[in-house]
């Protein structure tokens, strides 16, 4: 009984922290995705300048003007270009980008495959 | 023949590689975008300085005259540097000269002006650096040069002799 009494407290709990961890959470994926424009090569995030904590800051005010994740890329990509974002979205400027990975994928395989099928004709 | 294939192929890419990478090694490192031309400047609400009153961005830029937006702080080194272009720009009649503090002390940023003179037709505060964002700044100083409510010209870093004399042919 005791043991049932202890689970319904941690389980209340939980449950009372999370919606505030969640948001926390939010907060902190956005500014992981975001490139830190002073200090290149570093997160929003991982960064202490004050460009990055001035957008920490920003970031925090959007989501309670209740913006969500995809309208904070567009209003920062707005300002600061493609450039601001780690996953850049898919537009004409990021094509080769995006799709050079995919076409190393399909050559790469089509060796390989062309290798096995050699090899076994061979046998 | 199938040996033959290969190591062409490897050369290939590598060289490939190699000329990538002795090309971008020449490239400057620090990557700023390029100005959209004409971007409209954004609306926010202000302190300001002096009086600490509450301004709305509408009641600064007014109608088709030539504002020059300038971020600046007295811990700011190259600051202190374009003053001198600004006090010059501030003898032009048909400019006003918008100061924006960001992230200073008060008392720092009046002795700042006490020593160097004001250029400024209105200071606003941007205590933690969010209207700065919405300028699309970096950090400081930088300048803009506004008319009819939009962006013509944007200077990431210290003012000189020659973005002067830019500024003063674009006002003409």
């Amino acid at each position: 009984m005791n043991i049932l009494k202890f689970l319904v407290s941690v389980i209340f709990l939980i449950y009372c922290f999370s919606s505030d961890l969640k948001a926390k959470n939010l907060e902190i994926e956005i500014t992981k995705n975001l490139r830190c424009l002073i200090c290149q090569g570093q997160s929003v995030y991982d960064s202490d300048s004050e460009f990055a904590n001035s957008l920490k800051i920003l970031v925090e005010k959007k989501l309670n003007e209740g913006l969500d994740e995809k309208q904070i890329y567009v209003y920062l990509k707005d300002k600061y270009g493609d450039w601001i974002l780690y996953d850049p979205g898919f537009n004409k400027n990021t094509y080769f980008l995006w799709l050079l990975p995919i076409l190393m994928f399909i050559f790469g395989g089509a060796i390989i495959l062309r290798k096995v099928i050699l090899k076994k004709k061979k046998l | 023949m199938k040996t033959k294939i290969f190591p062409i192929f490897l050369i290939f890419t590598f060289s490939i590689i190699f000329f990538v990478f002795y090309k971008g090694l020449q490239n400057t490192n620090v990557y700023t975008p390029s100005l959209k031309s004409e971007i409209k400047i954004p609306n926010f609400d202000a302190k300001d300085f002096f009086s600490k009153d509450k301004i709305n961005s509408d009641q600064i830029f007014i109608g088709s005259d030539y504002y020059l937006l300038n971020i600046w702080a007295s811990w700011c080194v190259p600051c202190k540097e374009e003053h001198k272009y600004l006090m010059d720009l501030s003898k032009k009649e048909n400019i006003k000269i918008i100061g924006q503090n960001y992230k200073d002390n008060f008392e720092n940023a009046k002795n700042f002006l006490i020593n160097l003179n004001n250029p400024y037709d209105l200071i606003f505060l941007d205590n933690d650096g969010t209207i700065a964002i919405e300028w699309g700044a970096y950090g400081v100083p930088e300048t803009f040069l506004i008319q009819n409510n939009k962006i013509i010209k944007k200077v990431i870093g210290p003012l000189d002799e020659k973005i002067l004399f830019e500024i003063k042919e674009l006002t003409q």
